[in-house]
């Protein structure tokens, strides 16, 4: 579960997040979108303690962040991009991260054998393909068997068949009721994976709500439809 | 504690593999036989030495540094996402990065002054030395980092500032003192001389090696000044003390722009 009330954040003289109150309760999936530069990963990044928000306050599990992290044991987090120490293997980035978490994984082998990534474990990260990498920050996100799960962009370098495995893999952790959060801008992924939709625009949320009724709401059939004509909508941005 | 050594012990791990601090006590391996060979006495070649030394270390440790934090990017962003403070982290990969950096210098340098029975004749003058390089590359990495994080998004401008920045402390600072002495001698200047070295590691590195071979001509103006101020003991004493500051205020700065810093 999480919290987040009137949170802000400017870097310099921008204004990217201007105050957001979220709460999304345990075992939900939401898909958060917006356009490009609307405070998306801003939003995940400040969740996730990368970024220090200016004011506000913000609940894991209960619990406001905290500067060495614990709460970040029941995170795991699937980044955009993933690049690691290039002449690492792929094992021994999953057991540094094992160490550094100090936690017994759950579904390492489970993963690995889903996402095919057992003929790459003694590659160098350098000689993996993006989408392979990418594969390996999903493996490295649900291997802990985390509460809470974040995904940005997740299918963006995967290929048909993997990207495949990945929704099914989401669809299994929704099923054990896990939060799920993921930013994308394939609406098409969000529609099959996510049942609530934060909608973000100019650093505030224009619409939080289930996909029913924002469908129903905006009297389209699908999300793609349904967001464009919020963002239509808005006059800041007609007027921008 | 071990969760420190953990990330110690991985860059370690990954350093080694790239082979290039290897190369680079190499490096100073085959420089310091050849001196030997070729350059005569233990202490002529121990000065060489040193001279290389105060030039390249305090430039390969930022350098070093700066390339660190502007590669690792990403994989630093992932480890801030895992349930480990800050502080421990920036501990984990500056000590990660820094130490075989100072080793591969030490190691490198160390093993022909041995062979050629150097460390035996001038033990303490190779000690010093040799632990002068290895707190440059301590102090330099640790600005290589501040400036990283610093200029994170602007890489050219955190390169181009670090290469000022050792243009300044390793090649004009002694000249500029001079040159400000020059103008204004007709003033007291030893107690401004004696501040300003303060200010400048590489000066005080190099005070240090001066004071300790006792080669006034080689001194330059602030080590002369610093010689008659200070005496030998004392004035080795009080610019180890004023290393140790240097080395500080980097890694402390450094820290807590880490530590404040929105990724």
């Amino acid at each position: 579960m999480i919290e987040i009330e009137d949170v802000k954040k400017s870097f310099g003289d921008l204004n990217v997040l201007k105050g957001m109150s979220l709460t999304v309760p345990k075992g939900q999936a939401t898909g958060i979108v917006g356009p490009n530069g609307a405070g998306k990963t801003t939003l995940i990044k400040t969740i996730l303690g990368l970024v220090k928000s200016d004011s506000g306050l913000i609940k894991v599990n209960g619990e406001p962040l905290d500067n060495d992290g614990r709460y970040r044991k029941d995170i795991g987090y699937m980044p955009q991009v993933a690049r690691y120490p290039e002449n690492m293997k792929v094992y021994e980035l999953f057991e540094f991260i094992k160490g550094l978490r100090d936690q017994e994984p759950v579904y390492e082998q489970e993963l690995i054998d889903q996402f095919t990534l057992r003929p790459e474990l003694e590659k160098s990260l350098r000689n993996l393909s993006g989408g392979n990498r990418q594969k390996v920050g999903a493996t490295l996100a649900m291997m802990f068997n985390p509460d809470l799960l974040f995904f940005d962009e997740p299918t963006a370098g995967l290929d048909p068949r993997s990207s495949h495995k990945f929704k099914k893999r989401v669809e299994m952790e929704k099923e054990n009721r896990k939060t799920v959060i993921i930013t994308s801008h394939i609406m098409s992924e969000l529609e099959q994976l996510v049942d609530h939709v934060v909608f973000i625009l100019d650093g505030r949320i224009r619409y939080y709500g289930s996909m029913e009724n924002l469908l129903q709401e905006s009297n389209e059939t699908r999300l793609e439809a349904a967001i464009a004509s919020m963002m239509d909508d808005d006059p800041q941005e007609v007027a921008a | 504690m071990s969760l420190l050594m953990h990330i110690i012990k991985n860059e370690w791990k990954s350093l080694l593999r790239g082979k290039w601090v290897i190369g680079y006590g190499l490096i100073f391996l085959i420089l310091t036989d050849t001196l030997l060979r070729f350059g005569g006495g233990g202490a002529e070649t121990l000065l060489s030495l040193s001279n290389v030394m105060l030039l390249f270390v305090p430039l390969v440790g930022m350098i070093y540094g700066i390339l660190y934090i502007y590669q690792s990017r990403e994989f630093v962003e992932l480890l801030l996402t895992q349930p480990i403070n800050r502080r421990v982290l920036y501990w984990g990969l500056f000590l990660g990065i820094s130490t075989p950096l100072m080793a591969a210098f030490i190691v490198g340098s160390m093993l022909p002054l041995g062979w050629h029975g150097i460390l035996m004749i001038d033990g303490m003058a190779s000690a010093m030395v040799l632990g002068l390089g290895g707190v440059l590359t301590l102090i330099f990495a640790a600005l290589g980092f501040v400036f990283g994080l610093m200029f994170y998004e602007d890489k050219i401008k955190g390169f181009g500032f670090t290469i000022v920045v050792w243009l300044f402390l390793a090649i004009l600072y002694d000249g500029l003192v001079l040159m400000l002495v020059f103008l204004f001698g007709n003033y007291p200047l030893e107690n401004f001389v004696i501040a300003v070295s303060m200010l400048n590691p590489i000066d005080l590195a190099r005070i240090m090696v001066m004071l300790e071979f006792d080669v006034s001509a080689l001194m330059g103006y602030t080590g002369a000044v610093f010689n008659r101020f200070f005496g030998t003991t004392l004035g080795i004493t009080t610019a180890s003390v004023m290393l140790l500051v240097w080395l500080a205020v980097p890694t402390w700065i450094g820290l807590n722009v880490f530590r404040k810093k929105d990724f």
